[in-house]
């Protein structure tokens, strides 16, 4: 029967039922990946390694985002020039935010108010007022803007630019550029870290994490990668994230199909866990014991113990999981 | 006479200052478009051109950060006018020329006395000679050499274990350059041509492909994979269905190696080629592509060293730290024996990549990008002083 209804029907459709078998509160946590060409969230259940859930999204859904709360998620539906706001509950869309075309990802303020989401086709920044559903200013940036980070402190944001091959830092009470850091090739993906002090920043094709300190915005480090067996333009730093203490950082290493562990405090590279295949992002559970990647090209996530540092399990998902969100 | 359209795009220029200015010069020569059977897909006037404008486009926005202002000057040769006249012209107000024009004349211009300090950026000539006997310390080039292509298409075939091969070989030189090349390529992975035969015809094949070309395969003796040498896309797009025993055709038709094609969407690529269609109003293809990467290997260059004269920005380019992120999965480079941009060769058809060059398992000591084309100890290139 589904397939003699329209494309919006079957969605409607899928999220009701979705509602009506799910609506009930969720009580274990959850890891949410958004599955870029299949326009649907994986929602895997923490405790069980399984997924429990699979809601229709726009089209084209990768940058994913709690809100601080957690009581709506914003999803870049990069296809549908929107960012979806969901009750993540009953997988309803709530409504869409103005993000300007073609939203890749995006990072919530501590304000809990203001999205700043990375238009790759656009070569802007835009900055969308949730309550409002505004948007409140759009800063012209590089080429393919891509990687979105703030600072903990709010006063920051960072977008990085892919072919310009920037990090470009944004005042968010001006919300004008206060300053432009040249980075390797292809930059994807921006973190604070070290408390908001120093600001991480990963060049896919440059095959490198730059690191700087955030007052003077001068280089710190520049952490480089070899995998045994791999040749070295295939080992593409993209995603990364830190565990609680922010004293390990691990970076997913895309066509090289490993996630390398980083000392953050020595930038030394500590080792290598094989995952799937074309690793792009990744998040932790609550307590950060597990850390789940998506794989791109192999349509799966792994789940790594991050004690033990090595993959226990692999959770077929949608075709080519992008993005990955906690929800407590 | 020449044809100088002075359009210069000042695009970039900005309050901050002005640290570096760079002007290109995008030079072309016309050529004489031989007759083809098809009028489906003609050769779009500004082939190349665009791609220019579009790395032009992206140099300045990041020139915008960097304090750079950058300017693409156009000069358009007609068929029979004065290149050297024009190129001289050019020489006098930059030494960053993107040349559109074939291998004679791109090496009579390098050979100016003018050009002597110049950057040449051979973004449309796929002669192996260029980068081989005939190269110029002076000349690099961004569009893939014919031995890159064909030692691409090669790797599929014998990844495939599709070793047996026939080629139909067009009489235009391009075509006998092509298939020069093809054999070359056979040879180079191991594989051989079971039989080869000329197309010579002057039908229009559109009435009666189905009746020819069975009858002109016929004769060819057992062969896996059917190759054709038919760069000026004169006859080759009849062939496939067509033989006299199914076979998947190969080469300048059915599965092509190119530079770029529309079809090319991995690695951000979509991001480029939507860039592209905004400008141009048309796909992106190999030239385009080539022309691109000559502009934004030379932003990178000016980017990465804050310099804009040519030793500085040759010896960059030429050198280990230099890596253009060109939307094909891995950086690309300049090999420093011949000026060659190294770069992956997509093998597709009309609709799909099938496969992607250097293909797993054609291993190379320092770069498996060169398993594809003349590697340096072959190389009988001199002028690099390598």
């Amino acid at each position: 029967m589904m397939f003699l209804l329209g494309k919006n029907t079957h969605k409607t459709l899928t999220a009701c039922l979705a509602a009506c078998l799910l609506g009930a509160p969720v009580t274990g946590e959850e890891i949410w990946v958004t599955n870029e060409k299949d326009d649907t969230i994986s929602v895997i259940d923490v405790a069980t390694l399984e997924v429990v859930r699979t809601i229709p999204t726009g089209d084209r859904p990768r940058g994913i985002t709690f809100s601080h709360d957690h009581k709506v998620v914003y999803i870049c539906a990069s296809d549908s020039d929107t960012v979806q706001v969901m009750d993540p509950d009953t997988g309803e869309i709530l409504f869409d935010l103005p993000s300007g075309e073609d939203p890749e990802q995006f990072v919530l303020h501590p304000d809990n108010r203001h999205l700043y989401i990375a238009n790759e086709d656009d070569a802007i920044t835009t900055v969308v007022d949730v309550v409002s559903r505004t948007v409140v200013a759009q800063i012209d940036v590089g080429i393919e803007p891509e990687g979105m980070a703030v600072s903990p402190d709010g006063k920051l944001a960072i977008t990085t630019s892919e072919t310009t091959n920037m990090a470009h830092w944004i005042d968010t009470e001006t919300r004008e550029l206060v300053a432009n850091t040249l980075v390797d090739s292809r930059p994807r993906h921006a973190e604070f870290a070290a408390g908001g002090t120093q600001l991480w920043v990963s060049a896919e094709i440059g095959g490198t994490v730059s690191v700087f300190d955030v007052e003077t915005k001068a280089e710190l480090a520049k952490i480089d990668f070899a995998v045994k067996g791999v040749h070295p333009d295939r080992v593409q730093p993209v995603g990364f994230e830190f565990d609680g203490e922010e004293k390990t950082a691990f970076v997913a290493l895309g066509p090289s199909n490993h996630v390398a562990v980083v000392n953050a405090e020595t930038f030394e590279v500590e080792q290598y866990i094989l995952v799937g295949r074309r690793v792009w992002h990744m998040a932790f559970n609550s307590d950060k014991s597990l850390l789940f990647t998506t794989n791109g090209v192999s349509g799966d996530v792994t789940v790594i113990d991050v004690a033990k540092r090595e993959a226990i399990k692999t959770i077929k998902v949608g075709r080519f999981p992008w993005g990955a969100a906690l929800r407590p | 006479m020449v044809l100088r359209l002075a359009l210069a795009l000042c695009l970039g220029a900005s309050a901050a200052v002005a640290d570096v200015s760079v002007t290109i010069h995008y030079l072309r020569q016309e050529v004489e478009q031989p007759p083809v059977l098809s009028n489906l897909d003609p050769i779009p006037e500004d082939l190349g051109l665009k791609g220019a404008e579009l790395g032009l486009a992206d140099n300045a926005t990041t020139g915008r950060f960097m304090g750079q202002t950058w300017t693409l000057e156009v000069t358009e040769v007609p068929i029979g006018g004065d290149l050297a006249a024009a190129a001289r012209a050019a020489l006098a107000t930059t030494d960053l020329i993107v040349l559109d024009a074939p291998a004679d004349a791109a090496l009579a211009l390098a050979d100016l006395p003018e050009a002597a300090g110049a950057l040449i950026f051979n973004s449309a000539a796929p002669d192996d000679r260029l980068r081989g006997a005939d190269c110029r310390a002076n000349l690099l080039h961004t569009l893939p050499s014919n031995a890159m292509r064909t030692d691409a298409l090669a790797q599929f075939l014998l990844n495939r274990r599709w070793d047996d091969l026939a080629l139909i070989t067009g009489t235009h030189p391009d075509d006998n350059a092509f298939a020069t090349s093809l054999r070359a390529s056979l040879t180079k992975f191991g594989m051989r041509l079971t039989s080869e035969k000329t197309w010579a015809f002057d039908a229009d094949m559109r009435r009666n492909a189905s009746q020819e070309v069975p009858l002109f395969t016929q004769d060819l003796k057992a062969h896996d994979v059917l190759l054709i040498a038919d760069e000026i896309h004169d006859f080759g797009r009849y062939i496939a269905y067509n033989t006299w025993i199914p076979r998947p055709v190969a080469g300048s038709e059915g599965l092509v190696p190119v530079a770029w094609a529309q079809v090319v969407e991995q690695w951000g690529a979509a991001q480029l080629q939507s860039r592209f269609t905004d400008l141009a109003a048309r796909p992106m293809q190999s030239r385009d592509y080539a022309a691109w990467a000559a502009v934004r290997a030379m932003g990178e260059a000016v980017t990465r060293t804050g310099a804009a004269d040519t030793a500085t920005l040759r010896a960059y380019l030429l050198g280990p730290d230099f890596e253009l992120a060109g939307f094909k999965g891995r950086p690309l480079s300049f090999r420093d024996w011949n000026g060659q941009l190294r770069q992956p060769i997509p093998l597709v058809t009309q609709r799909a990549v099938v496969a992607q060059a250097p293909l797993e398992g054609f291993l190379h000591q320092v770069n498996e990008l060169d398993t594809l084309g003349r590697d340096a100890p072959e190389s009988d290139c001199t002028a690099f002083g390598n």
